[in-house]
């Protein structure tokens, strides 16, 4: 692209927020009541996390790799691809993912979960809380209305929030492997929603700003301590 | 059907008298829309509407049923209203399917005048790419197709020009919008044999008067004055303002019609092509092509109006 640099964010913008809202709106009614079972596995997540055993972070990232899969497909192949032809992309990003949640998380057991008091712990819990129990909400909250809440487990964003939460929370040096997607996630969706004046948008950036911050300092920590003394 | 009642002398007066009260009241819902000003594509002599219709993002609804049937109206009000040129591209989306869907509602308009781009890297796969947009808008065959963006033109234009000969396509352009690689557009202006250019042109954007529109000029190639309301930004600016009361001598009712007016009021323009998912908007708009046009003195007090606000 040449003259890259006169482009801005809302010259990528390739629908109005009413006809994005309205896609999301006419998913939710042919997958309705999914969400209650999304919203499950949701909950699922949450429960498999307080105790720490390998064969539950090895369902954690099944289950997890199953909603990224289903994601991929059911919104973005064949639904948002109707209104942004890069959604085909953005599928085969999210397909990708799920690959690398079975195969690093589910398969080779790489990376797992512990309960955790620190930062890292409390953000974690947190943003899975917030993207399985008070993102659907924000539809309602911002005067969409019911029809168009987001559902974790059902689009992107909830999905790609409780994933980085979750992310947080878990141990194992190829984590960083399975925050890439989700972190790029943060800044496409976040710029759209940006473009469209969702206030949504602050929510994936400062989980994107967040997990990368903490991690970052931890890894700062880590260094420092196992710095030669003297 | 309703039965003919046969009306008195009296009765049709009434009836006369309040359709008149009801136009200058509601001058938008004027009960016969009259016939736009048009001007002549230099290259044939073929006159067009001034007005056209864009679709970028107003008519990138997928296949939402409902939004699609209101994209139809839209185009209605448009042809209604003496519209022609409806411009798309590859790039928008589901465009031009939902441009096709209300060619079938309104079982296509023959004043139709397609203008459409390709828009793709590869020169292999324009022909593709443009035979599937054909289908798209369900058409024998495009009036204007234009290189979007310049995207590569060395391999899109020579094709297009081909097309043109063989009597596929009526006539050939290219586009660029917001400022963007304007030495490279008149460096094809003056060498290719184009019949359209499409570039950004509104009452604050006006890089293209020095160099551009006088190329265009000079060289008989018709201009298409995209981002109009610069994709509504513009407008709802103005918005904010009184419309001036000197705006009724150049006949513009709202500040849509006053900003389009002087876009359309430059000689080397041929049309430009707001977008709109608004009926109300797109008759707003086609009114911009009726009535009187401001002069150059009128331009300059327009621009400096609008400049000041
Ligand atoms: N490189 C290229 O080839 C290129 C680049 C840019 C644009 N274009 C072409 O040019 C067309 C026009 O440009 P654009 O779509 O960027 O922007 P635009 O026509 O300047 O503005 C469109 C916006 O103006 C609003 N609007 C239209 N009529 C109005 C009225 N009467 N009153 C108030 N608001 C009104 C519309 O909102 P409502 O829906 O609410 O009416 C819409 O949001 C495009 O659709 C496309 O076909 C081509």
């Amino acid at each position: 692209m040449s003259e890259w640099w006169t482009y801005t964010f809302s010259d990528f913008l390739l629908f109005s927020p009413r006809t994005y809202y309205r896609t999301i709106e006419r998913y939710n009614g042919v997958v309705w009541p999914g969400h209650i079972a999304t919203v499950g596995l949701g909950v699922a997540i949450l429960a498999l996390l307080g105790r720490p055993a390998a064969w539950r972070g090895r369902t954690v990232f099944t289950i997890l790799a199953t909603l990224w899969a289903w994601v991929a497909w059911a919104f973005l192949a064949r639904r948002y691809a109707a209104i942004n032809w890069a959604a085909v992309y953005f599928a085969w990003l999210f397909a990708l993912q799920a690959l690398l949640l079975i195969l690093i998380g589910a398969i080779r057991g790489a990376v797992s979960f512990r309960p955790r008091r620190d930062t890292a712990g409390v953000l974690g819990i947190g943003l899975l809380v917030l993207s399985v129990g008070l993102y659907p909400m924000l539809a309602p909250i911002l005067g969409r209305g019911w029809r168009q809440a987001e559902v974790f487990g059902m689009v992107p964003d909830p999905t790609a929030i409780a994933t980085l939460g979750l992310l947080l929370l878990a141990e194992g040096s190829r984590r960083w492997i399975l925050l890439v997607v989700p972190l790029i996630w943060c800044a496409v969706s976040g710029a759209t929603l940006w473009a469209m004046g969702s206030p949504e948008t602050w929510l994936l950036l400062l989980a994107a700003a967040l997990v990368v911050g903490t991690r970052t300092s931890k890894v700062t920590t880590i260094t420092a301590v196992s710095l030669p003394h003297g | 059907m309703e039965p003919a009642v046969p009306l008195s002398r009296r009765a049709m007066i009434g009836t006369l008298a309040a359709s008149a009260a009801a136009a200058v009241l509601h001058p938008l819902s004027a009960l016969v829309p009259t016939s736009p000003i048009t001007k002549p594509i230099p290259s044939s002599g073929e006159r067009l509407p001034i007005v056209g219709l864009g679709s970028w993002i107003t008519f990138n609804v997928g296949d939402d049923p409902e939004l699609r049937d209101e994209c139809a109206a839209v185009m209605r009000a448009f042809f209604r209203n003496g519209g022609r040129m409806i411009d798309s591209s590859p790039m928008y989306g589901s465009a031009q399917a939902v441009i096709g869907h209300g060619l079938t509602q309104l079982d296509r308009p023959s004043a139709l005048f397609s203008a459409d781009k390709v828009w793709i890297s590869s020169g292999s796969r324009g022909p593709h790419q443009i035979e599937e947009s054909r289908a798209h808008w369900g058409i024998r065959r495009f009036d204007l197709l234009q290189v979007h963006n310049l995207l590569a033109w060395e391999d899109h234009l020579p094709a297009l020009l081909r097309m043109k000969a063989a009597g596929r396509v009526r006539y050939v352009g290219i586009t660029t919008s917001e400022g963007r690689r304007h030495e490279e557009i008149e460096r094809i202006m003056a060498t290719q044999p184009i019949d359209f250019v499409q570039v950004t042109y509104n009452v604050l954007d006006r890089q293209i008067e020095t160099r551009i529109l006088p190329l265009a000029q000079e060289r008989g190639i018709a201009v298409i004055a995209n981002r109009p309301f610069r994709q509504g930004e513009l407008i709802r600016e103005v918005e904010r303002h009184q419309l001036p009361a000197w705006a009724s001598e150049i006949g513009a009712r709202n500040w849509a019609q006053f900003l389009l007016k002087f876009i359309v009021s430059h000689p080397a323009v041929t049309c430009a092509v707001p977008a709109t998912s608004q009926v109300a908007h797109v008759v707003e708009n086609m009114g911009a092509a009726t009535g009187p046009l401001p002069d150059a003195v009128m331009r300059r007090r327009i621009a400096a109006h609008v400049a000041g606000l």
